[in-house]
Formats: C-alpha cells, sequence, structure tokens
C-alpha cells in the first residue's frame, strides 16, 4: 500500500456539518465546551447563529438537543465519547431513543487512541452503552471520507445516530466515490482463510495485516463495519460460512462492541469460532496513541499473530 | 378573570382530580399525590393559558408543554382528557397492558404530549431546547415546564436553568410545584432545596411566588411571564400535596401508592361531593 494520507475522523465530521449546514437550514450543532476538539468549531465559524455551546453540561445538551428535535430541527450534540455516551447515557436512552426523536450524538476522542489524557478520557465502553438502546444506530467511521459520508447519511436517517469519531490522524484509504451505506459492511480484501471484521481504525490495521499475512500464505479478508448496529449480519454470515473463522477487532471492550455483536450473531445462526481483539475489560492509560494501540494489541502486529495461530 | 370563569376553572380541577383518582385505582398504582398538587395548575394551563387546538395535537404553532415531574401523569392526562384530546372514558387504562396511557408521558402514544419524560431533571433541559429552537425558527411558540420540588435536586436541573437564562429565553416558563414532599419525605429533610425563589433570581430568572391552588395568582404571574422579554419566567408554586382529598393531604406516602377499595370510595364520595357542589352553584 502507497502511503496515505493521514486525517482524523473528527476532521471529517466537521468538514460534513459544514457541508450539511450550507445545504440544509435545520442543521444545528451543540458542543459542551469542546467546540475546537470535536472539530464542530468549523460549523461554529461558519454558522454562528447554529451553533450552541451549551457550556460543561453535557446531560443538558443531549435532552435539550432532544427539545430541538422535537420542534423540528436536526441537532448534532457533540462531545468527547466519554461524555456524550457515558455521563448522558440516560439523557440519549430516555429523551432521545426512548421517544426516537432525530437527534445525532457526535462523539469524538472515542477510545484509547485519545492517548496522553488516559483512562478518565479513554471511553472503550460507548459501543456497548449506545447498541443497548432501541432503535439507536451507532456508527464508527474508519477514515475521514468515510466519516464524512457518515454524517450526511446520519442527517439523512430520520431517527437517533450516535456517531464515534477517533482523535488520531490515521490513514486515508477511501475514495471519494466510496458509496457508503447505513447497515452495509464493506468487504476490503478477498480471502477465504480467516475473515477480520474490524471498526473504526482497526480496519486500516486489518488491512496491513492481511498484506503481511498473504505473504505468509494466508488469505485473510478485511471486513470494515462502520455500521456496528444495525449489523449487516449477511456480510458477516457470507464471511463465516466461506472462511470458517472469524477475528473481530475494535478499539473498545471486548465486553458489549462488535466482537460480542458477531459472536451473538454467530451463535444462533452459523456457529463459528472467533477471536476477539479489543481492550480486555481493563482501563487504559496516558502515552503517545500510537505506542498505546501497540500495548493493548490494537495493531497490525498482534492481528497477524492472533490469525497465524488461530 | 370573572367569578364565572374562576368557577369554570374550579370545576375544571375537579374533574382532573377524579380523573387522577379513577385512573390511578384503576392502574392499583401511579401518583395521586403530585398529579393533585399540580391539579389547579393543570386547569389553568389547558383552559387558559396554552394555545393548543385538541383537534389538531401536532398543530406546528402550538404552544408546548413538558411535563418535567412525569409521574404527574395522571393529572396531565385528566387534563387533556378534560378538553378532548382523547375520551375521558380511556383514563381507567392507565398503566395496563396495551393502553396508550402508559406509566410516564410518552409523546408518540398520547396525543398532546410535546415530550416523552419520566426520568427526573430531563423535561426541564427539553423544554429548554423547544423554547431554543423556536427562537431560532422565529417562530412565537411559548414553552412551558413544571417540575417537583424534590426534582430539582437532580444537577441536570441546574445545568437548564443555566442554558436558558444564557440564552435568555424569555419564551420559557418554568413552574416548580413546591409541596413539600417527596418519596422519602419532607423534602427540607430529605435533601432542602430552599430557598428555590433567592435560586431561581441567582440564576436569572423572572421569579414569581404563588399559591398554586388560586386562579388569579396564576392568572398574574402567566401575565408577568407573557411581559417578562429577555430572561426565562420561574412561577414558584406552593401547593398542598394530595390537595382535594382529605386523608391524602400533606401525606408524603401518597406520592406513589394509589387508594384501594375502601379509600377510593372515600376520596370519590369526597370529591363527588365537591362536583355536585360546583355544578349547583353554577
Amino acid at each position: 500500500m502507497s502511503e496515505a494520507i493521514k486525517k482524523a475522523t473528527r476532521d471529517g465530521y466537521g468538514a460534513a456539518l459544514v457541508e450539511l449546514g450550507r445545504e440544509h437550514e435545520d442543521i444545528v450543532v451543540l458542543d459542551a465546551d469542546l467546540a475546537a476538539s470535536t472539530k464542530t468549531g468549523m460549523f461554529q465559524k461558519a454558522f454562528p447563529d447554529r451553533h450552541f455551546d451549551c457550556g460543561i453540561a453535557e446531560e443538558n445538551m443531549i435532552a435539550a438537543a432532544a427539545g430541538m428535535a422535537a420542534m423540528g430541527l436536526v441537532p448534532f450534540a457533540s462531545s468527547f465519547a466519554m461524555f456524550a455516551a457515558g455521563r448522558a447515557y440516560e439523557q440519549a436512552r430516555n429523551s432521545v431513543g426512548y421517544p426516537q426523536l432525530n437527534v445525532k450524538i457526535g462523539a469524538t476522542h472515542g477510545g484509547i487512541s485519545v492517548g496522553e489524557d488516559g483512562a478518565s478520557h479513554q471511553c472503550c465502553e460507548d459501543f456497548a452503552l449506545m447498541r443497548s438502546i432501541p432503535g439507536m444506530v451507532v456508527l464508527c467511521p474508519a477514515d475521514e471520507v468515510e466519516a464524512r459520508k457518515a454524517v450526511k447519511a446520519a442527517y439523512a436517517h430520520k431517527g437517533p445516530v450516535y456517531l464515534r469519531f477517533g482523535r488520531l490522524a490515521v490513514p486515508v484509504f477511501h475514495d471519494e466515490d466510496y458509496d457508503f451505506q447505513i447497515g452495509k459492511g464493506e468487504q476490503l480484501t478477498d480471502g477465504c482463510d480467516v475473515a477480520v471484521v474490524a471498526t473504526g481504525l482497526m480496519v486500516n490495521e486489518a488491512l496491513m495485516a492481511a498484506e503481511r499475512l498473504r505473504a505468509q500464505g494466508i488469505g485473510a479478508r478485511v471486513i470494515n463495519i462502520c455500521t456496528i448496529k444495525p449489523l449487516d449480519e449477511e456480510i458477516i454470515l457470507k464471511a463465516a460460512r466461506e472462511c470458517g473463522k472469524i477475528i473481530t477487532c475494535e478499539e473498545h471492550s471486548v465486553i458489549g462492541g462488535l466482537g460480542e455483536a458477531v459472536c451473538s450473531l454467530l451463535s444462533e445462526a452459523c456457529p463459528t469460532p472467533v477471536r476477539r481483539i479489543g481492550v480486555n475489560d481493563v482501563f487504559g492509560y496516558s502515552g503517545p496513541a500510537w505506542d498505546l494501540l501497540r500495548e493493548f494489541g490494537l495493531c497490525a502486529d498482534h492481528i497477524v499473530q492472533v490469525a497465524a495461530s488461530f | 378573570m370573572t367569578h364565572q370563569e374562576q368557577h369554570q376553572l374550579t370545576l375544571a380541577a375537579c374533574k382532573i382530580r377524579i380523573g387522577v383518582l379513577t385512573s390511578t385505582h384503576s392502574a392499583k398504582s401511579g401518583h395521586p399525590g403530585g398529579s393533585l398538587s399540580a391539579a389547579d395548575m393543570f386547569a389553568y394551563l389547558y383552559n387558559r393559558e396554552l394555545r393548543i387546538d385538541p383537534a389538531r395535537p401536532d398543530w406546528k404553532d402550538r404552544d408546548r408543554f413538558v411535563l418535567s415531574k412525569g409521574h404527574a401523569a395522571p393529572g396531565l392526562y385528566a387534563a387533556l382528557a378534560g378538553r378532548g384530546f382523547f375520551p375521558e372514558a380511556d383514563l381507567t387504562t392507565l398503566r395496563h397492558i396495551g393502553s396508550y396511557l402508559q406509566g410516564h408521558p410518552n409523546m408518540n402514544s398520547v396525543p398532546g404530549i410535546d415530550m416523552s419524560t419520566g426520568s427526573l431533571g430531563q423535561g426541564v433541559s427539553a423544554a429548554a431546547g423547544m423554547a431554543k429552537a423556536a427562537k431560532l425558527m422565529g417562530s412565537g411558540v411559548r414553552v412551558y415546564t413544571m417540575l417537583g420540588d424534590g426534582e430539582i435536586a437532580e444537577g441536570e436541573v441546574w445545568e437548564a436553568f443555566l442554558f436558558a437564562s444564557h440564552y435568555a429565553l424569555d419564551n420559557l416558563c418554568v413552574i416548580i410545584d413546591i409541596n413539600g414532599l417527596q418519596i422519602d419525605g419532607a423534602t427540607k429533610d430529605v435533601m432542602n432545596t430552599e430557598p428555590v425563589a433567592d435560586k431561581m433570581r441567582a440564576f436569572g430568572f423572572e421569579t414569581v411566588e404563588i399559591d398554586g391552588h388560586d386562579f388569579a395568582q396564576m392568572e398574574t404571574a402567566f401575565a408577568r411571564f407573557n411581559q417578562t422579554q429577555g430572561k426565562p419566567t420561574a412561577i414558584l408554586m406552593r401547593t398542598v400535596k394530595g390537595k382535594g382529598v382529605s386523608f391524602m393531604e400533606n401525606v408524603a406516602d401518597w406520592h406513589g401508592k394509589a387508594t384501594n377499595d375502601a379509600e377510593y370510595a372515600v376520596a370519590m364520595d369526597e370529591l363527588r361531593a365537591q362536583l355536585a357542589e360546583l355544578e349547583a352553584a353554577q
């Protein structure tokens, strides 16, 4: 693979909001004193009248967004994943999910790759929390292109959507003509020896792993799952039947995320051996993001190891 | 307000109280205490203050009401039924399987409910969001919300008050039902939220204190709200929890339980007598 340009998915979030803002008057953006970090500052600059800082008060922000949606606006409420999904979980559950209001929760700084801020800010539980809310769509784009397309798809979707973006700049491997659809997985490489089902920044790691595995004579089928919920069951069942072995990769706890979603599906529909790569029920700690990802086994090397011994 | 208008409101409130008793008795659960303390305010809001049209519950330009103290749903449902949003006979389906009258308000199932609530502290945030949206949309919609004095121990409430004041939401009217009691006992003993008026003023609200069972004082308070510009209004109403049913008045235990058959008979005798007296006086 040639050296790709690197961008954070949160940059895609900010850019897409500005593009949407130009086309749609009903879009508003809420933030909780993190507009610079979540990249909603780009929207704030372009459309100051439609950006509302809520201060450091995420619970009120999410429920206020619900009220705005009840009035017909399409609010994107933003904070770090820890606070958007964590602190404001119950607002997302009771004021957004239960009434099925058209609120988009834009959560940046998901996962261990937050880096130096440490465990208090490294949210590895947001998929679990958001997946458990009936009707909540959960998206986790793999690169900046997919992030932009996911934001636009979230706007077009009527109903609650949780979007998880990363802080870290990661390689952009999608082309602009990539056809993103909510609920559709994407097969990135062919291979029938093992399927690597990944989400977020782990998709690129899976692609690098697949290249190395090919050199070892192992054909790895890489599947990008941006939509954690509703899961693309068809692409995963097909992979299970054709590859017979599945590795899931996510920058999230092995509890309640993509790995468990895949296991739930397979155990009922097509029992298949699975290895889950994720954060193994531990808290993170401070350090440079790429080093941390390696420490936690969230890297191509580890995927290669697991695949080769599977 | 004319004597006749006051009389009509008193009558409407009495019917709301009867609805609260019949619905919670039928459900064998629910929250009569805080529904009864707010019954007079429900009557005033739905018969005099809110711009609404029962024939068009989804009318875009209607005023919004968010019951942040969502457990007072029996009172709100009775007020809505009284205005013809749905048949009064349906009140006895409250909390039954298959009924659209859920234990706490559900905006997607009940005509006239503007926001799903029940988890305390969230409704006021939604109301503030609605008021901010109305301003952005250049709409004249006014937003009303009602909280309990126990509810305001929730931290989110104060986040919402900051937001309302910061964005100068003069189209938002926050009503706090200060009946002084919550599940575990007197609010002052469980977690004192007083002095509420000082807090609301400090948070930048136009603050009015009234007797929550006095319609003339409500009229004055809402006139203040409708005149006030540049800041939200708080109407703090002192009420009697369980108001209108002798054995429920000022008894915390009636926060969240329904009457048994014997208690129901006594309560209904009292309320029916009040109703007969009011109807005779017309």
